[in-house]
C-alpha cells in the first residue's frame, strides 16, 4: 500500500497513534478500524514482515532438508540386498499352521504372547476383557506374566490382573491407566509390570505408571494418528519407535520425550514398526502395500521389501529370532515371508479367510502366531 | 530390494492417498490392462450358448494366465488368490454366480462397469437394494430370479420398510421401465453389472463384506461425511441413519512458525549426528543375524524338536532347567548383554564376580535396572537406598566411578528419579564388560559349562565307565 490520497471520511484522533488526522475507515475481518494513514501502513508492513518469516523459516527449513538428504546420500555406498549376495540362500521352509484358535466372535485385532512362550492374549471387535467399548485395538502380556493392558475405541488403555479363578470378575479389578483424547491403538509394558507406553489416534505416545495413573512422559510430534510402537529390545535402552498416518516413522528418548530420528519414506500410513533383534534397525508395515527395513546408525531405509503381485496394504511385521526373516502380514489375508537381507520373498502363508490385523513371533522364536477378521488366530510353525 | 517391480509414479493426488483409494487405483490399474486386448490383454468376447449369446466375457484360465504373467506370479494358486481378492471388491464377476472368486478354468467373467466401482464410495442404502430386489422379481426372465438368501433379505425389508413399500415398489417399475428400452445385449451386461455390484455390498452370506473398512482409518475416507448417493437416483431423505462412529476429525494444522522452527532445531541434530555407511551396518547385520541365525527355530532346526510341529514340549523343559544346554552357554559369550539377557548366564556371572570379591559392580548395575521398574512411588526412596548402599561415604558395597560420573549423580540424587543413575549405570557396564566380563569368558567356570566338562557328562568319562564295565 502506498500513500495515495484518499477521500477522508472521518477527521479525528487515530485509534493506534493518537494524533489528529484524516482518518481510513476500514474493516479488518469483522472489526472497524480507523487509523490515520501512516497506522495502516506501518500495519500492512508488519503484516507483511509475520509472513515473510514463516516463508523465510520454510526456505530454511527446505534448504537444510537438502543438504541433509545429500549427506546421507554420500554415505549410501551400497545396497544392503548387493552385500548380501554373499550369504546363504535359506533352505525351503516348511511352516504350516498348527493351530487354530477359535475363541472370539468377531474380528481380532490384536494378540501378544505371554513371557512363558506358550500362552496369548488376544483383543477383538467385541469385548475383549468385558470393556465397555466395540473395538479393543491394543492388548499387552505384562512382563510377569499376571496381568494384561487393553484398550481401544474408549480412549483408554486399562490394566487387568489375571487370575487362575474363573469365577473371578476381573472387570471389576481394572484399573484404567492412560487416558488419551481420542483411540488408544497400541500398548507395551516396558520390561516391568509398572509401567506403560502407548500410542494413540490423538498423534502422541504417552509412558505411564501403572500404580498412580500418573502420565511420566508424553511424546509429540507426529502429525496424524500415531497406529503402532515398538521397544527397544536392549536391556539398556531406553528408545523406542513410533509410526503413523503422517507416513513417518519416528524414534523417541523415553527419558526426555524428545525425537531422537525420523524416517519417511512410505507412501501412505505405517500400520505396523518392529525393532530388528539386535535393535539397531527396524522393519515398518505400510498401506502402500510395501515393508522398509530402516538401519538406525545409516540413519536411512536400507531395504524395500515388495512385489508387484501384492498391492494390498501390509497391516503387521515381526522378525524371527534372528532377524533373518520377517513375517508380514497384510489385507490380502496372506501372511509373506521376506529374507531381511536379500530382499525377497521366501514363502507366502495362506490359509485365513479375512486381513491379517497382527502377526507376533513367540518369544522363543519357536512359533509365528497371526490374529485376523476371519475371527480366529493361528499358529504357524 | 524391489522385486521386477517398475518405477510407480510418484504423484499422489492428496485427495487420492487414503489407505484403500491406493489399492482401489492399483487394481483398476490391473483391470484396465487386463481388458486392453491391443496390449496383451485377455480376449473379451461373445459366447455362444445354446439358444442365446453371452456377450463381453473372458475365462478364469486366461484371467489368470494373464495374472501370471504380467504380475509376475510364479505360483497359480497366489494369481487365484489375488484374482479372487479383485474379484471380491467387485472389479470382476462371475456371470453365472453370487460368490465373487476367481476360478482357473473355463469359467466366464465380466468386467465391472467403473460407475460401480468401490472408488466412488459407495454406500447404497436399504431402500436402494429393495429397489433392486424388487424390480428383479417383476421381470420374468430366468437369469433374474433371487437365490434364496435374496428372498429372505427381500421379506425381511418388506417388513422393515412396510410403510413405504408402496414408494419402493413404484420406483422399482418405474427402473424395470427403464431398463426394457435399453438394447438386448446391453441389458445383459448391465443388469450382471448391477448384480455384482450388489454382491459387493450385499454378500452372499459366509462370504467377506470387503466394504468393512478398518475403524481407524474410517474418518479420513474420500467420503467423510458419508453423503449418501442412490444407486437409482433418490433424494436423500432425512430419516437416514446419522454415522454412528463420531470420531473427532482432526483438522490439518497449517505448520507454524513454532513447528518450523522446531523442525529447523531437528534437522540440525541430524546433520551434527554421526553416521555410518550403509556397507558397514550391512556387514553388522549380516554379523548379527548370522550369529544367531543357529538359535533361530524357523531357520536352524530345534534340538530336541519345535514343541509346536511335534506336541513335544521337552524343548520347553529342558529351556526351564537349570541345567543350561551348551548352546545356550556359547550364547552367553556373544556380548554382556546376552549373558545378562539369560537368568542363568546371569547367576553364573554374578557367582563368579563374587568368587573374585567383584560382585558390587553387576548388583549395582541390577539395583538400577530394578529401580526404573519401580511404580513412581518408591523411586526416590529407593533411589536413596542405592546412593547408601553403593555409592555415599562408607558405602558396604562401594563401587568404583570416575569423578565426573560421580558428581553427576550426586547432583541427580538431589531430585532422585528413575534415571538419576543412568551415567554411573552406563560407567559400570562399560567396565564390566572390558574387565570382568573378558576373565569370565576365560573362566574355568564357563569354560567347563560350554563344553560340558562336568563329572561323568563328558565322552571321555562315558567311555572310562563303559571299559570298566566291560572288562
Amino acid at each position: 500500500m502506498c500513500d495515495q490520497t484518499f477521500v477522508a471520511a472521518t477527521f479525528g484522533p487515530c485509534e493506534s497513534c493518537d494524533k489528529a488526522s484524516p482518518l481510513m475507515n476500514i474493516y479488518i475481518k469483522t472489526e472497524a478500524i480507523n487509523y490515520c494513514s501512516f497506522c495502516v501502513e506501518k500495519m500492512a508492513c508488519q503484516g507483511l514482515q509475520a509472513g515473510e518469516s514463516l516463508a523465510s523459516l520454510k526456505r530454511e527449513s527446505e534448504s537444510l532438508k537438502k543438504k541433509l538428504d545429500e549427506e546421507r546420500n554420500k554415505l549410501n555406498d551400497v545396497e544392503l540386498n548387493k552385500v548380501a549376495e554373499k550369504v546363504e540362500v535359506l533352505s525351503a521352509l516348511a511352516i504350516k499352521t498348527r493351530r487354530v484358535l477359535k475363541g472370539h466372535n468377531n474380528k481380532v485385532l490384536n494378540m501378544d504372547w505371554c513371557k512363558d512362550k506358550r500362552r496369548m492374549v488376544s483383543s477383538s471387535q467385541e469385548h475383549g476383557v468385558s470393556l465397555p467399548c466395540t473395538w479393543v485395538m491394543a492388548c499387552a502380556y505384562a512382563p510377569s506374566g499376571c496381568a494384561v493392558a487393553c484398550g481401544g475405541l474408549d480412549n483408554r488403555c486399562s490394566v487387568f490382573p489375571l487370575s487362575m479363578d474363573p469365577n473371578e470378575n476381573l472387570a471389576a479389578k481394572r484399573k484404567a491407566v492412560a487416558m488419551h483424547t481420542n483411540y488408544v491403538s497400541g500398548c507395551t509394558f516396558t520390561n516391568s509390570d509398572m509401567q506403560l507406553l502407548t500410542s494413540s489416534g490423538d498423534g502422541t505416545c504417552a509412558l505411564w505408571d501403572v500404580e498412580s495413573g500418573q502420565l511420566l512422559q508424553s511424546f509429540h510430534g507426529h502429525t496424524a494418528d500415531v497406529l503402532s510402537l515398538d521397544l527397544a529390545p536392549s536391556e539398556t535402552g531406553n528408545t523406542f519407535v513410533s509410526g503413523g498416518c503422517d507416513k513417518k516413522a519416528n524414534v523417541w528418548d523415553m527419558r526426555s520425550g524428545q525425537n531422537i530420528q525420523s524416517f519417511e519414506s512410505h507412501q501412505s500410513d505405517i500400520n505396523c514398526v518392529k525393532y530388528y533383534p539386535s535393535g539397531d534397525a527396524f522393519a515398518s508395515a505400510s498401506d502402500d502395500g510395501t515393508c522398509r527395513f530402516y538401519d538406525l546408525r545409516a540413519d536411512r531405509e536400507v531395504a524395500v521389501y515388495e512385489k508387484d503381485s501384492v498391492i494390498f496394504g501390509a497391516s503387521s511385521v515381526d522378525f524371527s529370532l534372528s532377524g533373518r526373516l520377517l513375517f508380514a502380514g497384510y489385507n490380502d489375508y496372506t501372511i509373506n515371508v521376506w529374507d531381511v537381507l536379500k530382499g525377497s520373498r521366501v514363502a507366502a502363508l495362506f490359509g485365513h479367510e479375512n486381513r491379517i490385523s497382527r502377526v507376533r513371533v513367540s518369544p522363543d522364536g519357536t512359533a509365528l502366531c497371526s490374529a485376523s477378521w476371519d475371527n480366529t488366530l493361528r499358529v504357524w510353525a | 530390494m524391489a522385486e521386477g517391480s517398475k518405477k510407480r509414479a510418484e504423484v499422489i493426488d492428496p485427495d487420492e492417498d487414503s489407505p484403500n483409494m491406493i489399492v482401489y487405483r492399483k487394481i483398476e490399474d490391473i483391470v484396465t490392462r487386463i481388458q486392453d486386448e491391443k496390449a496383451g490383454g485377455v480376449a473379451i468376447r461373445t459366447v455362444k450358448s445354446f439358444l442365446s449369446k453371452i456377450p463381453s466375457v473372458a475365462s478364469g484360465a486366461d484371467i489368470v494366465q494373464w495374472l501370471m504373467k504380467n504380475l509376475s506370479i510364479e505360483d497359480p494358486a497366489e494369481a487365484i488368490h489375488l484374482g479372487s481378492l479383485i474379484a471380491a471388491h467387485g472389479y470382476i464377476f462371475p456371470i453365472y454366480d453370487h460368490v465373487l472368486m476367481l476360478k482357473d478354468d473355463g469359467t466366464l467373467y465380466r468386467f465391472q462397469s467403473p460407475y460401480f466401482w468401490p472408488s466412488n464410495c459407495w454406500e447404497p442404502e436399504n431402500t436402494d437394494y429393495a429397489i433392486y430386489l424388487c424390480k428383479r422379481t417383476m421381470q420374468n426372465k430366468a437369469r433374474l430370479e433371487l437365490a434364496d438368501y435374496e428372498a429372505e433379505n427381500l421379506a425381511r425389508l418388506q417388513r422393515a420398510f412396510a410403510r413405504k413399500w408402496e414408494f419402493i415398489f413404484m420406483q422399482a417399475e418405474a427402473q424395470v421401465k427403464i431398463d426394457r428400452k435399453k438394447d438386448k445385449a446391453e441389458r445383459k451386461i448391465l443388469d450382471s453389472q448391477e448384480r455384482a455390484f450388489w454382491d459387493v455390498h450385499r454378500p452372499v452370506p459366509g462370504c467377506v463384506n470387503t466394504t468393512e473398512m478398518d475403524i481407524r482409518k474410517c474418518r479420513r475416507e474420500k467420503n467423510p461425511h458419508r453423503v449418501k448417493k442412490s444407486v437409482y437416483g433418490l433424494p436423500d431423505d432425512n430419516h437416514s441413519q446419522p454415522n454412528p462412529i463420531h470420531m473427532s476429525s482432526q483438522p490439518a494444522r497449517k505448520p507454524t512458525k513454532e513447528d518450523v522452527q522446531k523442525e529447523i532445531t531437528f534437522l540440525n541434530i541430524q546433520l551434527d549426528r554421526h553416521c555410518l555407511k550403509v556397507s558397514k551396518v550391512a556387514d553388522s547385520l549380516m554379523g548379527y543375524t548370522e550369529q544367531f541365525m543357529d538359535y533361530d527355530p524357523f531357520v536352524s532346526p530345534t534340538e530336541p524338536s519345535n514343541p509346536w510341529v511335534s506336541d513335544d514340549s521337552s524343548f520347553w523343559d529342558l529351556e526351564a532347567s537349570r541345567d543350561p544346554s551348551q548352546q545356550r552357554v556359547k550364547k552367553w559369550g556373544f556380548s554382556l548383554e546376552e549373558a545378562l539377557k539369560d537368568t542363568a548366564g546371569r547367576e553364573q556371572f554374578l557367582r563368579f564376580l563374587e568368587s573374585e570379591f567383584s560382585s558390587e559392580n553387576l548388583r549395582f548395575w541390577l539395583a538400577v535396572q530394578d529401580l526404573k521398574r519401580r511404580p513412581l512411588q518408591e523411586v526416590a526412596s529407593r533411589a536413596q537406598e542405592i546412593w547408601q548402599e553403593f555409592l555415599a561415604e562408607g558405602a558396604p558395597s562401594s563401587i568404583n566411578l570416575d569423578s565426573h560420573s560421580y558428581e553427576r549423580t550426586s547432583h541427580n540424587l538431589k531430585d532422585p528419579g528413575r534415571y538419576s543413575f543412568e551415567d554411573a549405570q552406563e560407567h559400570i557396564f562399560t567396565l564390566m564388560k572390558s574387565d570382568s566380563y573378558a576373565r569370565f569368558l576365560r573362566s574355568n567356570v564357563y569354560q567347563d559349562l560350554l563344553f560340558a566338562r562336568k563329572k561323568g557328562k563328558s565322552l571321555t568319562g562315558k567311555r572310562l565307565t563303559g571299559l570298566m564295565q566291560s572288562s
